[in-house]
């Protein structure tokens, strides 16, 4: 019998550092750390310091401190957007969610041509916003309207409806714009979750005596809770830093009527040449945003009856 | 507490039909068990009790009263789930006080039924977990809890024990035998296990294929089976099965099956000269004779288990299962005769499968 050579047993402190998970660990999250250093954070923070700074295009600009949000907190224009932009997001996300809710629990059951309505219900995301807002725009055109010749046939209205000229006209309009825009994606999330619900629970509901409405609320919605959570947390963040459909829709008008946070700050930071202005704009925007991360986190937050782990 | 009839009852999944007319009657009080191979609509058939399930023909009445159109929340029946459908958001006091609460029943009543359903099924100290934190055999006692909280006319259960352990298995047999006893509640049980039909009913509904096969007690299945599928599907190790020819001369009546297997058999059993039969008999009803005629073969394996010893012999071109509780000195491969109990012995008509008599 030949005799197997004994592998050395190294225990330098090389290899000992190789066998690490930890150090391991930092090793291999060090190039996706760069990327998201590079490509996010450094983008973030040159936007905040640009914030504090005169900035305008093409001039480098220098610290200002608090100079351009103090003058933002005296300007009606900018109140303006903040108002627009919390009551277009509140109530854009409202309706996303009664409607993407409603529409799922539709399509959870049998129904014929279930999968083609499925596929269908997803059109609305699936097309470019910018062609999106453009068939929005001609719907809501002051003179072709298809709306106000709709209700102008059926003897609703006798006069076309003024859409975007008018500035609560043009913010509900908007809001309708969105909330299209934005059903697929709640409805189909919630779908998938709703699917995740076995048919069992509601077998147990019923038997144990539960309505439809009580099956709904005692079963449905408390099982469908963290997906909601995530689903609209995302839903309100992408609300609130839209921008596509109001400013291909609007621009802002009619005489700022329509401005959110994040159109203005374009607006004054690039036609208007305003960097810093524009960048504190943005930046006023990140304790909003960071509110609304943080109520999903906590709202996220594995459920009690989620965890596996036993007390004992 | 009530009975539970079911009468020409049929179902249809669009144009398939898997239940073909089915005829129980469940009187009060009574621990029937649904037993069959799996897919031969056991479970359709409880859910159309449960009301979980239209019934395509026939009536299904619950106490006296037509339930066919009636919601499965006013029908007063109670179901076990064979994946338990514990409510994972809800504690399990929640999940066992749920039906009460809908009700509106008042707050120390529902207390009371609870901590009295936790007690008889050990769960006081588990009030406050959610499923997750429950091992299978809790939950499948929780799952108990909420059905009998109710207190409901009749129990149903699907399968209840197949997803526990065989250990855990026979300790739920005996804890459900035993609240079926407390409660005495009418309860129709699924199951494809014979052994827990045979342990646990008071009469077991054997359904093979969408029909009834046959209807009896534990016992009267075991000595009297209807057919071979009855025979064969009741009882552990299976019946033996040996198809052969009838031949008579005179009184005297012999099976004659494959590789020269001459079974002697009792004068008086029905059936003509020639016809084609099956002589079924149980592995504990054969004995080991000397000579003479009887189902001659070899020994294949043996299996001793300490209480008894199984042998497989290879026999009239099959292999024969016998058992023996006496200790045998068994040789693989040695010859051997095996006599069954002329008493014990049944013969089927070969072609219908049907049980030309007992004895
Ligand atoms: N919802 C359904 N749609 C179509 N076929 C079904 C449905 N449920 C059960 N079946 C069929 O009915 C037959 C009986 O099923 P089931 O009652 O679940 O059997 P078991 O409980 O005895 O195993 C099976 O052939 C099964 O495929
Ligand atoms: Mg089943």
């Amino acid at each position: 019998m030949a005799s197997i050579p004994a592998i050395p047993y190294q225990s330098s402190w090389r290899s000992r550092l190789v066998e690490n998970k930890n150090f391991l660990g930092a090793v291999f999250m060090i190039p996706a750390a760069g990327i998201l250093l590079v490509f996010l954070a450094w983008p973030l923070l040159r936007g905040i310091w640009l914030g504090f700074t005169n900035a305008t295009l093409g001039r480098e600009g220098r610290f200002i401190g608090l100079g351009n949000f103090i003058s933002l907190a005296q300007d009606s224009v900018f109140w303006l957007s903040v108002f627009n932009t919390f009551f277009y997001t509140v109530i854009a996300s409202v309706a996303k969610f009664a409607l993407g809710l409603w529409l799922a629990l539709l399509l959870n059951h049998n129904m014929p041509f279930k999968a083609q309505i499925r596929a269908f219900i997803l059109l609305p995301y699936i097309v470019p916003t910018v062609l999106s807002a453009l068939a929005w725009l001609w719907m809501y055109d002051a003179q072709f309207s298809v709306i106000s010749w709709l209700l102008t046939q059926l003897g609703l209205i006798d006069r076309y409806i003024d859409f975007l000229g008018d500035a609560w006209n043009a913010r509900l309009s908007l809001i309708v714009a969105n909330v299209w825009r934005g059903i697929p994606f709640i409805a189909i999330t919630l779908l998938a979750g709703l699917q995740t619900i076995s048919p069992s629970l509601y077998e147990a509901a019923a038997l144990d005596g539960a309505t439809a409405s009580q099956r709904f609320w005692h079963v449905t919605m408390p099982l469908l809770m963290p997906i909601i959570a995530i689903v609209m947390t995302f839903s309100v963040l992408f609300t609130f830093t839209d921008f596509q459909l109001i400013y291909s829709m609007t621009k802002g008008g009619p005489v700022n009527a329509t401005h959110l946070m994040a159109t203005l700050s374009f607006q004054r930071a690039i036609p208007g040449g305003q960097m810093g202005e524009g960048a504190a704009i943005s930046t006023a925007m990140i304790p909003f945003l960071l509110a609304a991360v943080l109520f999903t986190y906590f709202g996220m937050h594995r459920r009690k009856w989620q965890q596996g782990a036993r007390d004992d | 507490m009530a009975g539970v009839v079911v009468t020409n009852v049929e179902k249809a999944f669009g144009s398939t039909k898997v239940i073909h007319g089915i005829n129980v009657d469940i009187t009060d009080g009574e621990f029937v068990v649904l037993v069959g191979p799996s897919g031969c609509g056991k479970s359709t058939l409880l859910r159309m009790i449960a009301g979980l399930e239209e019934i395509t023909g026939g009536v299904i009445k619950i106490g006296g009263r037509e339930v066919n159109h009636v919601p499965p929340k006013d029908r007063d029946v109670a179901m076990v789930f064979q994946n338990y459908a514990l409510y994972p958001h809800m504690t399990v006091y929640d999940n066992m006080a749920f039906s009460l609460k809908l009700r509106k029943a008042d707050k120390s009543l529902i207390e009371e039924r609870v901590r009295k359903a936790a007690d008889i099924l050990n769960l006081s100290q588990l009030l406050q977990r959610y499923p997750r934190q429950l091992s299978g055999g809790q939950r499948q006692r929780v799952a108990m809890g909420r059905a009998i909280v109710r207190d409901p006319q009749v129990f149903l259960f699907d399968e209840p024990l197949s997803n526990l352990d065989a250990k855990l298995r026979v300790a739920m047999r005996t804890e459900i035998k035993a609240l079926h006893q407390r409660l005495k509640t009418t309860t129709v049980y699924v199951t494809h296990d014979q052994v827990e039909a045979m342990t646990m009913a008071d009469r077991i509904v054997v359904m093979h294929d969408g029909i009834v096969e046959q209807i009896g007690t534990p016992l009267e299945l075991y000595d009297h089976p209807a057919n071979m599928f009855v025979a064969g599907f009741i009882g552990s190790p299976a019946m033996n099965f040996i198809p052969g020819t009838l031949r008579r001369t005179g009184g005297a009546a012999v099976l004659e099956a494959a590789g020269g297997v001459r079974v002697t058999l009792p004068g008086s059993v029905p059936g003509s000269d020639g016809q084609k039969v099956t002589l079924g008999t149980r592995p504990e009803h054969l004995s080991i004779e000397a000579d003479g005629d009887g189902i001659r073969g070899s020994i294949l394996v043996v299996e001793p288990t300490g209480a008894e010893t199984q042998i497989v012999v290879e026999a009239a071109e099959q292999q024969v299962v016998a058992v023996f509780s006496e200790r045998h000195h068994f040789q693989p491969g040695a010859p051997i005769i095996l006599r069954p109990r002329p008493e014990a012995m049944h013969l089927f008509d070969t072609a219908s499968g049907r049980h030309l008599a007992s004895r």
